[in-house]
This record gives structure tokens, C-alpha cells and sequence, in this order.
């Protein structure tokens, strides 16, 4: 109870004083004011608690007033701003109240004043509201006047340029950021700082360009024109990467040149990204680097490489990079590990310890994440390294249990990384069926965003093709339903993968399969998905229809029960304005349909039909004109059944002229098939 | 325990160096910032201070020549470069004449010299040369070796791993390099491409590929694996074949190695390396042919990057050395050591100075520096005879008894002669008036230092004496030492400003003894006193070599029809003078039982000694400490 006493007391005396301080702010001479603002100044530096009664007690309001009054000296305007920046080093809860009480309308116009110093702490104060990530950035662009303004002082002083591009590097999240402060000529008014005498603006100045170029072709191609003293910009940026530079520029040059060379503008063969970017990179994700920096290595070295099999092999046999990788995951995984070590070490360690395990802890899951993009990134296209990264220690299980994982992020990178080595035919048939994954991937596409959805079930697709091991355990727990649903999504790239792990399921499968997904898909579904916007989908969809569509029996199963609306859907794309590869797809199933025993007569007794097929056969494009040839053969040929009839009836339609036509044409393989099928007249 | 007493030697040298170090950034802070010296000054009339400052930039000069005798580090560091220049490119001359005037090959070696003396510039060659080239002794039989030992060929049957076969380089890594790198190109993989690329010690078996015996360790072509002392390899990185650069780079401050493949880096392949591994390699099936590079081409990888990277580590080390509880001591001794700089070179007016603004008392009395400071100018301006005729009478014994200095002295006397600077010559050619004979003027007293100090306003006083005792002459001024007092000094003719005036058209007239036929004789008639004076040592004091070739030389001057562009003309050169004024000064200071360097200058000195023990007992990291990088 006496404690408590005390305490009130002393909180008592805080906040008496602070409200002498704001008392003071009130008074009616101008230079009580100012002194008072003074002390209030020195009273808050390095006191949180002082700051967070200041702001209760509604000191921010009266400093606004009298910093936005023009009676005000400047003397004492300046002294407010520099209280309001004091205020804002606080906590995120002392920011959220400046911003509340639109101090940074206040400091934007304060801007226009000419007396540098003013400026400078207004800019201070900004630059700290911005950092914070509680701050809206958007409220930087609110006033269309303002950022050319700000560009026009980056000219007045080293702390102008200093506090401008810390804020241009914060608030720069979207395209339309960047192209608002491209327009108003941040190229050229920041280029000339990456000389800067002063080490904060030359970094800061390095940062912008790294948030303006990423993924932003505009910038980009303009950045690599940009002379500096005469100097290209990318050589100033390589010479930024040379090992003696702190971590930090080394880190960030990389960046601005990864951003530079995926937008197009440096070639991936240059020797500035082979040379100087990549191995700089690798460099961030070795241990001796903090878990921060590990982190932007390797997600920026991964971004760099996505696209180009000759950077992932190089990447690959740098500096033991697969391997460094896997040290990535030497962190506590869970927080039970974390909270097991910290009760240990209670008794025998400092706090320092567990301060290490909490900071520790947080990075974990960010390096795991950033380990498996990487991984996916390196393993992208080359076997050689796929091979590397699964025989790297525990690598499959670490992905199988990354899947499962808390964090959305770890399980995506994860995904992702399976998705990638799933490429490896090598791989399906081995590793991933040595360690089950598509059990932890079913779990994964039961109930998971669209972004994780997505590349799971690509790589369920790739699990599902006719030779992976998995297909079989994955078909018996039930994914066509699960695989139905996702051609039904909203999202393309879902429909596209649900149909497409449809089509892989469906080749060569047993007729037991096929009438599953016939009758889980439903007709109408199908009939939806062949007029789906994206082509991508059509083309699956139709893939599916042709795997579906072979062999005799199932032929004539599926047509015998479908075939009006299979018949129709035909029809209906030939007649349609499709790409050539649609429309050979679609030939190649007629093809198919002719194959057919019974299914056979749905192509003769259709009166469009044969015209269409003729059509096709005296098409300009061979890929058609040897499919729709593929069709007539099938229908002709002799062994079968009423093959005779079929024959006449397509003489009395003139195919035998086109076929003795194509028998000449200078397409080997279409002539082949010519002859074939004229032969099955004269047998 | 080695390991230990290795690293414990590591620690203690550095900190010695930082010590050194940091005395030296304190004077030269004070030289590059006039304006502390200024407030100091300002209690004196500032003209002193001006001409002390103008020697102040000479400081760098002057602290070059004790460097020669006394700091062997230093001395030899700086001194044998240029030496070893001078055989090398003799050797290349030689050779371009046997190779068929091969132009070419001698460009490559002065590209060769210049790109090592670039990447290794701690590593002194007389004592550790580097590899150049393969050695033609040190090879199995099998190995062919052509172009100037740099291309190896297989020449043996190749039928098992029997007939494997290496070459080592000339020489083995000196630790000094901190860093090393070669590279090796693969012109042809042969039959089987079993290639291996590394290093080995002395003695390892040559009929082997580096990597399968103790003290042996290689990276092999076929398989890209890594071999550690053992036939066994683990694996590495990617395999090897033609038309690849590998390379090799060796870090002797933390003993690891790791390869290159087409300028990127593998990582590390090998740690705890012993010292002393030559570059080898080894090949094992017809037809394989590779091409080193020790440095005769610019290199794939960037190993200038990753040099730069360990020095920031190196000097990071050294800056953040903890200097622990002795703090206050700390900037004491710094200032102490600063302190005794000024006064050993007799920087008067900044040693007062600085003495009082940080509060220590000045060991030698004041009359004692400048008449050391007198001596030093009239050295350093090149009039000799004046200046010793000046130690004669303030050090009467001096000279008697040290005839090997007197003879130095004169020997330069000579050569000053020739270069129509010393005095008697000055007077003979009637360009300057001044002989040290006419001094108008009456005696005058001089305070003792230690009353000056008691006051300021003395102080003052005394300071303005300083100033015209600058440009005095002291007349039969006795042992200082003893009493402190000058019996008396009277008004020079000219000043020694004037005299450096003289001294640069000089230059440029470049006449003997400065055109004068009486000066001419003067100083053949004297070159005759100094042969006599020469024989006469060597019949009381036996053969002295030094003494021979110093007297050789300079008479030597006199075969040339211009001295100055001939072989022996560096001797005319002011710079010269630094070593003789430091060695009268040193002398000077020990008949007094002053140390005859100050301790600044032994700690510099010290700090390089230091650095080539650590080079000399395999501690890398000396080649990123450079006693120089701290010097400006």
C-alpha cells in the first residue's frame, strides 16, 4: 500500500511539472514563451515518460499554434519544431498523436519559409514522423505542391538533403509513389548525392534509388544513363559493393542493381551483376553477416537470379551458398524451444541472453523464409542444383515441416521451394516420394490463402504427373473434389491449376478415375471452364477433354453419355475466334472422338462436322491441316466397322481430292499422313 | 602453445604500434592545425612560430633519416625496394639480350614487379622473395616446363595414379603478403583432365597431385573435390576443365584457403594451413597443360576486393585496441612523447609551447636545443663547413673524438662544395656575401629556460628572444649544458631564409661548385685534405668500408660532366642532408646522456620492427598495418 502511495506521488510530481511546462506555453510575453519552450526542450531528451504527459496534457496543439503563427519569432517557431521532433523520437503512441493533431499539414507548410534553420528542424521533425511505421505515407502526396517543393530544397544544406531522402526512401511503397517523385525529377536531383561528402546522405541518397528502381522499368532505364562526376550511375554503385564499404551500402548498391537488371535495364550477363552484384550478395547471406542483413541477401539475391539459369549455376558454387543456406535454420523454430532455453538460462545468464533469443526468435522465421525463396530461386531451372539442395542436410524434411509452419510466410517460401525442385523428374520419383510431402501440401490446399494455394497446387500438378510415385496416394485422398472446387475460383491462376492437375490426373488413368472427374466436375462446369476467359484455361480444359478422350472404350463411354454437349462444345470452339494452338487441341479431340468405336457415327451423322474438318484440311496453318488429316484417317480407316460406308460417304464430299492435294504438300509429315489415309482407299 | 605465444605476440606488438601510432597522429594533428600552436602562441610574438611551423613540414623528411641507420625496419623496407629494383631490371637487361632482345618479356616483368610490389608491399623480397614462376628444380620428371617456367605439360605415361607428377614454385608464400593469390589456367584438360591446383610444403613428395600427402592440399579437376593432407577428397565445388581459370588465394592472417573458379569465389576449402606452402601443382594424364599466373597478367578475380576488405579489418583491429585503465597515463606519455619530439629536433619555440599548454617541464635546457637547432640549419642548408666549425666550438670534444662522424661531416662538406652551397665555396664564388666571420654586434645574456617558464610574462620575453636568437649567431658560446647561459651571440650576416633562397637557383643553374675557378680549386684542394684525412684513419683505426665507399662516391661526382644527371647525382640532392644532421644531432644528444632518438621516433621504429617479426614468424596480418598508413 506504501508503495503504491509513492508511486502516485511521484507520478504526481511528473505530471505537476509537465503541466508547468505547457502552463508556460500560455503565457503572455513572447519571450516567457519562448524560454519556456526551451526548457520544455531540454526537459524532454531521452524522457519518455516527460514526452507521453506533454502530449496528455495537450502541449502538441498549443507548439502547432504557435509554430504556425507568423507573429511568432522565428527564433521561437524553431525551437517549437524542434520540441514537436523531440516529442516524436518517443514511442509509436507519441507519433499517432502528433499525426492526429495534423502536425504534418503544420511542418509542410512551414516548409515555405526561407530561413534555413526553421527548415531544417521541421524537416527533422518530418523525417521522424515518416520512419515510423504508424505514420501514413500517404500523407506526404495529400498536397500535390508539396514534394516539388521539398525537391527544391534539397539544394539548401547537407541536413536538408539528409532528411529529404530519408523521407523520399520511406515513402516510397507503391508505382504511383515512384512515379510521382520520378516526375518531379528525383533522379536527377538525388544522383549527384551519391558523391555527397556527408557518409548519412550518400547512404540515404543510395537508399531512394533502390525504392524508386524496384520494379519499375521507368526508372530504371532512366537510372543507367544517369552520369555522376562523369561516372555512370552503375559504376558508382559497384564501387559502393567493394568489401571496405559498411555492410549497409554494400547491401544496398546490390540492391539497386539487382532492381536495375530484373527491369531490364543491365544485362544479367554484365560483369557489374556476375562480377560485383552476385558475390556481393552471397557475402550478405554468410553467418558472419547480422540476421537482418542475411535476411535482404538472400531474398534480394533470389529476386536477382529468378530469371536466369547462368546466374542460379554460379550462385550455386559461390561460397558454399547451398550449404550456408542451411545454416539458416539453425534457429530456435518455436517459441516452446525459446521459452525452454530462457527458463534454463534464467538461473545462470544475463538478460542479455534472452534479449539475444527474443531478437533471435524474430528473425528465425524470416530467415527460413528467405533460405526456402532462395532455394526456390536457385533450383528453378537447373537439375544439377536441385539435386545439390535435396542433398543438403535434412533439406526435405525442413520443407516438409516448413509447410506446416505458423508463419504464412515460411509456409509460402516453402511451397514455393517444393514447387520449384517439383520441376525435377528425378526428384518426384526419389526424395518426394521418400518423404510423403503431399501429405503436408493436401494439408496445406485444405484451408490456405490464395497466394499459398496457388503455388501448392502447381505443385500438385507436378505431383500428379502420370510417373510420380505420389499420384496413386494423392488420388486415394480425395483431391478431385478439392481440385474441382479450385477451377471454380475467382482467381485464374487457381482455375488454371485445378484444371491442370485435372488434365495430369486424367492421362493414361483408369477408367474408374476418368468417370470420377467427369462426374465430380459436372458437364456444365466444364462446358464453363472451355469458355473461360483465359486461354490458359481453355487449353487445360481441353487437354483434360483429350486425356479423357483416349483410348476405344473410354472413348465411346464418355460419348456414349456426353456426347451432345462434347459434340457441341466442338462445335462451338472451331466455329469460334480461338488461337491455332486451341484450335489443334480441339482437332486433336475430334481426332480422338473418331478413334471411337460408336463415338465414330456422332462425327458422321453431324452435318457440320465433315465440312469443318475439310475446312481445316485446306487450312493455311499445317498443325491444323495435320489434324483435322488425323480425323479423316481415323474415320476411315479400314478394319473397322462400317468403314466402307464412312469411306463413300466422305468421297461423295470431295476428301478424296484434298487428300490426294495433301499427298503433295511440302510438309513431310502431313504428306505421311496424306498417304496413309489415301491408302485406306485403294486397300 | 604456439598458437597462443603466436597470437599473445600478435596483441602486445599491435599495441605498442598503437601506442607509436598514436603520438605520431598527435604531432601530426599539431602540424596539419596551426591554430593550437597559434593560441600557444599568441603569449609570444607569432614570427618564431612561423619559421618553426616551416619546419614542421619538413617533419616527415627528417623523420626519414633516422630511419636508414637506426630503425632497420623502416630502413630496409623503404631502402630495399629501390635496391632490389636495381638487380631485378639489370637481370631483365641481361636476359632480353639472351632471349633475342625479347621487348615483351621485359614489359611483362616490369608488370610482373610493379602488380606484386602493388598487391604485397609489406613483403620485403631480400628476405622472402615471392613466387614468379615454377621452380625447374623442384619438379617430378614428368612435368615439362616452358614460357618462362609459367606453362606446365604432362610428359609421363599417365597409366595410374603412380605416375602423377607436381611442380612447386621458386618460393614459398611469405606471411608478409597477408593475402595471396595465383591463378592457373587450364589450357588443355589432356586425356583425363586429372588436374589438381594448390599448395604444398618443402619436401612433399612430387610424384603425387597436391592434396593426397601431409602438408599438401589440392582442388582436382575430374571430380571438383577438395584434398586436405589425404587421398581421400570431399566435395568441394564444380569440376574443372579447359579453358578455365582457377585460382588460389591463401589468407595468412587467419591460415584458410579458398579457390576461384572463373573469378567467383568457392568458399573455403582448407583452415589451420601450416606456413611456408609454395603454389603447386600437379598433373597425371598426357596432355594436360596449364598456364600460372603469379602476377605477370591482371588476375579474374577481384583479390584487390577482398585485400581491401581485410585490411578495414586489420586496421579496425588495431583502432579499436582497448588501451584499458590507463587512460589519464595514456595522454600523459602521449604528450610526453610529442614533447620530447619537438625538443630532440629542436623545434624551440612549439616544444615551449606545447610544454606549457599541456604542463610538462622540458628536460634539456633551452639554450642547449637551440644551439642543436642552429647546428641542424646550417646542415640542412647545405653549409657544412659552417657547421662544423660551429660544433667545434660548442662541443669542443665532440668531433676529436668521434673521427668517423668528423669524416662524414666533411665528406659531405665536399660534396656541398660541389653543389656550390657550402660556405666556403659561397664566398669564393662571390654570389653570397656571408662568411661567419662578421659578426657586428655585442654579447647578450639570456634568461634560463627554467625561470621563463616561472612567468608568463617572462615567458613572453624569453620567446622574443628566441626569435632573434634564430637569426643569431652565438659567438664563443661555451658548454651549455652546464650553466645554460650563452656567453654570447651577435647578428649574422643573412638569414637562413635567405640561404634556401640561394639554394633553389642553384638548382637550376647547376654549376660546379657555382661556377667560381677559385671555388673549384678551393674544393680540389680540400677533396686532397680529405684523402689524407681518410688515409689517416686507415692507418690508426684499420679499414672502414663506409668510410671508403662514402668517400668513393663522393669524389666520384667529379667524373661527370654534369654531376647532377650522373649515376652517383642523388648525392647532390638536399634530402641527403636529412641523414647527416640527424646523425650530428644524435651525437650531439648523447654526449649529453640524452637519448639519441627521441622516443617517438624508437616507438615508430619499435612498431616496424615489430611488423617485420610478425612477417618473419608467419603473423599475416602484418601486411595491413603499414607504419606508413599512420604516418599521413
Amino acid at each position: 500500500m506504501a508503495c503504491i502511495e509513492i508511486l502516485f506521488r511521484i507520478s504526481d510530481k511528473f505530471t505537476a511539472t509537465s503541466r508547468h511546462y505547457v502552463d508556460r506555453l500560455f503565457d503572455p510575453d513572447p519571450q516567457n514563451v519562448l524560454q519556456g519552450v526551451i526548457d520544455m526542450k531540454n526537459a524532454v531528451i531521452g524522457n519518455n515518460k516527460q514526452k507521453a504527459n506533454l502530449i496528455v496534457l495537450g502541449a502538441v496543439p498549443r507548439l502547432l499554434y504557435l509554430l504556425q503563427q507568423s507573429s511568432s519569432s522565428l527564433e521561437l517557431r524553431t525551437e517549437c519544431a524542434v520540441v514537436l521532433g523531440s516529442l516524436a523520437m518517443g514511442t509509436e503512441n507519441n507519433i499517432k498523436s502528433l499525426v492526429d493533431c495534423h502536425i504534418i499539414p503544420a511542418l509542410l507548410q512551414g516548409l515555405l519559409c526561407s530561413d534555413l534553420i526553421f527548415i531544417e528542424a521541421c524537416l527533422r521533425c518530418l523525417r521522424t514522423i515518416f520512419i515510423s511505421p504508424v505514420t501514413p505515407v500517404q500523407l506526404l502526396y495529400t498536397d500535390p505542391t508539396v514534394i516539388p517543393h521539398i525537391m527544391s530544397l534539397l539544394s539548401r544544406s547537407q541536413h536538408t538533403q539528409e532528411y529529404i531522402t530519408q523521407i523520399f526512401a520511406h515513402c516510397c511503397k507503391t508505382p504511383e509513389h515512384q512515379m510521382v517523385l520520378f516526375n518531379h525529377g528525383a533522379i536527377q536531383n538525388i544522383a549527384p548525392l551519391l558523391i555527397s561528402p556527408s557518409y548519412k546522405v550518400r547512404m540515404q541518397a543510395l537508399k531512394c534509388f533502390s525504392v524508386l528502381a524496384y520494379e519499375n522499368a521507368q526508372v530504371s532505364m532512366t537510372l543507367v544513363n544517369v552520369l555522376v562526376d562523369g561516372e555512370q550511375l552503375s559504376q558508382v554503385f559497384a564501387r559502393m559493393m567493394q568489401r571496405d564499404k559498411p555492410i549497409e551500402m554494400q547491401l544496398t548498391a546490390a540492391k539497386c542493381l539487382t532492381y536495375m537488371c530484373r527491369a531490364g535495364a543491365i544485362r544479367t550477363d554484365d560483369n557489374c551483376i556476375i562480377l560485383k552484384t552476385l558475390p556481393c550478395l552471397v557475402r550478405m547471406c554468410s553467418k558472419e553477416r547480422l540476421l537482418e542483413e542475411r535476411v535482404e541477401g538472400a531474398e534480394t539475391l533470389a529476386f536477382l537470379m529468378e530469371p536466369d539459369i547462368e546466374l542460379q549455376r554460379i550462385a550455386s558454387v559461390t561460397d558454399h551458398l547451398v550449404s550456408m543456406l542451411a545454416d539458416y535454420f539453425k534457429y530456435p523454430s518455436s517459441v516452446s524451444a525459446i521459452t525452454d532455453i530462457k527458463r534454463l538460462s534464467k538461473l545462470r545468464h544475463t538478460r542479455d541472453f534472452c534479449n539475444q533469443l527474443d531478437h533471435d526468435l524474430k528473425h528465425a522465421h524470416e530467415l527460413r523464409q528467405a533460405a526456402f525463396k532462395l532455394y526456390a530461386s536457385l533450383g528453378s531451372n537447373d537439375e544439377d542444383i536441385r539435386k545439390k539442395i535435396t542433398e543438403t542436410e535434412n533439406m526435405m524434411d525442413r520443407i516438409v515441416s516448413g509447410l506446416s509452419e505458423s508463419s504464412i510466410k515460411v509456409r509460402l517460401a516453402a511451397v514455393r521451394c517444393l514447387h520449384s525442385l517439383s520441376r525435377s523428374v528425378q526428384q518426384l520419383r526419389t526424395s518426394f516420394h521418400d518423404h510423403a510431402v503431399w501429405k503436408p501440401l493436401m494439408k496445406l490446399l485444405q484451408n490456405a490463402p490464395d497466394e499459398v494455394l496457388v503455388m501448392a497446387s502447381s505443385t500438385l500438378c507436378n505431383l500428379l504427373l502420370e510417373f510420380s510415385p505420389s499420384k496413386e496416394p494423392i488420388l486415394e485422398s480425395g483431391v478431385i473434389e478439392l481440385l474441382c472446387s479450385l477451377t471454380q475460383s475467382d482467381s485464374p491462376a487457381l482455375r488454371v491449376n485445378g484444371i491442370w492437375a485435372l488434365m495430369n490426373m486424367a492421362f493414361q488413368a483408369d477408367q474408374k478415375v476418368k468417370v470420377e472427374i467427369v462426374r465430380a466436375l459436372g458437364t456444365e462446369q466444364l462446358f464453363r471452364l472451355l469458355s473461360d476467359p483465359d486461354t490458359n484455361v481453355l487449353m487445360k480444359t481441353l487437354g483434360l477433354l483429350r486425356n479423357l478422350l483416349s483410348t476405344r472404350p473410354h472413348i465411346d463411354q464418355i460419348m456414349s453419355s456426353h456426347g451432345k454437349q462434347i459434340m457441341q462444345a466442338v462445335t462451338l470452339i472451331l466455329e469460334g475466334e480461338h488461337s491455332i494452338e486451341v484450335k489443334e487441341q480441339t482437332l486433336c479431340i475430334l481426332a480422338n472422338i473418331a478413334d471411337g468405336n460408336t463415338a465414330k457415327e456422332l462425327i458422321m451423322t453431324n452435318d457440320d462436322m465433315p465440312q469443318k474438318i475439310k475446312y481445316y484440311m485446306g487450312h493455311s496453318n499445317v498443325k491444323l491441316q495435320l489434324a483435322a488429316t488425323f480425323c479423316i484417317s481415323n474415320l476411315i480407316w479400314n478394319e473397322e466397322d462400317g468403314s466402307q460406308e464412312r469411306q463413300d460417304k466422305l468421297r461423295e464430299m470431295g476428301f478424296v481430292d484434298i487428300l490426294h492435294k495433301l499427298t503433295q504438300a511440302s510438309d513431310p509429315s502431313l504428306c505421311d499422313r496424306a498417304k496413309t489415309a489415301m491408302q485406306q482407299y485403294l486397300a | 602453445v604456439h598458437i597462443f605465444s603466436q597470437s599473445h605476440l600478435c596483441l602486445v606488438m599491435y599495441q605498442v604500434l598503437k601506442e607509436a601510432v598514436c603520438g605520431l597522429i598527435a604531432v601530426s594533428w599539431l602540424a596539419s592545425r596551426p591554430i593550437r600552436i597559434k593560441q600557444a602562441r599568441n603569449l609570444s610574438s607569432s614570427s618564431p612560430v612561423v619559421s618553426d611551423s616551416a619546419r614542421f613540414s619538413h617533419w616527415t623528411l627528417i623523420e626519414s633519416c633516422p630511419a636508414k641507420d637506426s630503425w632497420q625496419a623502416v630502413g630496409i623496407g623503404g631502402r630495399n625496394r629501390i635496391a632490389m629494383s636495381g638487380p631485378s631490371s639489370g637481370c631483365g637487361f641481361l636476359m632480353s639480350v639472351v632471349v633475342h632482345g625479347d621487348l615483351a618479356l621485359n614489359e611483362q616483368e616490369k608488370e610482373l614487379n610493379q602488380r606484386l610490389k602493388r598487391l604485397y608491399p609489406a613483403v620485403n623480397e631480400q628476405e622472402t622473395p615471392l613466387p614468379r614462376s615454377w621452380s625447374p628444380k623442384d619438379k617430378f620428371s614428368y612435368i615439362g616446363l616452358s614460357q618462362n617456367n609459367l606453362r606446365v605439360h604432362y610428359k609421363g605415361h599417365g597409366k595410374t595414379p603412380k605416375d602423377a607428377a607436381s611442380v612447386r614454385a621458386t618460393h614459398p608464400i611469405p606471411a608478409a603478403c597477408g593475402v595471396y593469390y595465383f591463378e592457373v589456367k587450364i589450357i588443355s584438360k589432356g586425356r583425363d583432365g586429372y588436374m589438381g591446383i594448390g599448395l604444398s610444403a618443402q619436401g612433399v613428395n612430387m610424384n603425387r597431385l597436391p592434396g593426397w600427402d601431409k602438408h599438401s592440399y589440392g582442388y582436382h579437376g575430374d571430380d571438383g573435390h577438395s584434398f586436405c593432407s589425404s587421398g581421400t577428397g570431399q566435395p568441394y565445388g564444380p569440376t574443372f576443365t579447359t579453358g578455365d581459370v582457377i585460382g588460389c588465394c591463401v589468407n595468412l592472417i587467419n591460415n584458410t584457403c579458398f579457390y576461384t573458379k572463373n573469378g567467383h569465389s568457392l568458399g573455403i576449402a582448407f583452415t589451420d594451413l601450416p606456413p611456408n606452402l609454395y603454389p603447386t601443382v600437379g598433373l597425371q594424364t598426357p596432355g594436360e597443360v596449364v598456364d600460372a599466373n603469379f602476377g605477370q597478367h591482371p588476375f579474374v578475380f577481384d583479390i584487390e576486393d577482398y585485400m581491401r576488405e581485410w585490411r578495414t579489418k586489420i586496421q579496425a583491429q588495431i583502432d579499436r585496441f582497448p588501451i584499458g585503465e590507463r587512460e589519464g597515463e595514456w595522454q600523459a606519455m602521449i604528450q610526453k612523447m610529442v614533447a620530447s619530439y619537438l625538443v630532440h629536433h629542436s623545434y624551440c619555440a612549439t616544444a615551449e609551447a606545447f610544454a606549457k599548454s599541456t604542463d610538462q617541464a622540458v628536460h634539456e635546457e633551452l639554450a642547449s636545443i637551440k644551439n642543436r637547432q642552429k647546428i641542424q640549419k646550417l646542415v640542412l642548408s647545405g653549409r657544412m663547413g659552417e657547421a662544423i666549425e660551429t660544433t667545434q666550438q660548442l662541443y669542443p670534444s665532440l668531433l676529436e673524438r668521434n673521427q668517423d662522424l668528423l669524416f662524414m661531416l666533411k665528406v659531405r662538406q665536399f660534396i656541398e662544395m660541389v653543389n656550390g652551397t657550402d660556405s666556403e665555396v659561397r664566398c669564393l664564388g662571390g654570389r653570397s656575401p656571408k662568411s661567419q666571420d662578421c659578426y657586428p654586434g655585442s654579447p647578450r645574456l639570456f634568461n634560463s629556460p627554467v625561470h621563463k617558464a616561472s612567468s608568463s610574462q617572462t615567458y613572453q620575453t624569453g620567446t622574443a628572444e628566441v626569435e632573434m636568437e634564430l637569426d643569431h649567431f652565438s659567438n664563443g658560446v661555451s658548454e651549455s649544458s652546464s650553466n645554460g647561459f650563452l656567453n654570447g651571440s651577435s647578428t649574422h650576416g643573412i638569414d637562413l631564409e635567405e640561404c634556401d633562397g640561394d639554394m633553389g637557383e642553384i638548382i637550376i643553374w647547376r654549376q660546379l661548385c657555382g661556377g667560381s675557378q677559385a671555388a673549384i680549386e678551393r674544393m680540389i684542394q680540400f677533396g686532397r685534405e680529405l684523402q689524407s684525412m681518410s688515409e689517416h684513419l686507415r692507418r690508426e683505426r684499420g679499414k672502414n668500408s663506409a668510410n671508403k665507399k662514402m668517400l668513393k662516391d663522393a669524389f666520384s661526382l667529379l667524373a661527370y660532366s654534369d654531376p647532377w644527371s650522373s649515376p652517383v647525382g642523388y648525392q647532390l640532392d638536399s634530402i641527403q642532408r636529412e641523414p647527416v644532421c640527424s646523425t650530428l644531432n644524435s651525437a650531439i644528444l648523447e654526449t649529453h646522456n640524452l637519448p639519441k632518438q627521441p622516443p617517438l621516433a624508437l616507438s615508430v621504429g619499435q612498431a616496424a620492427q615489430c611488423l617485420s617479426l610478425m612477417a618473419r614468424t608467419g603473423s599475416g596480418s602484418c601486411a595491413f598495418a603499414s607504419v606508413d598508413d599512420y604516418l599521413h
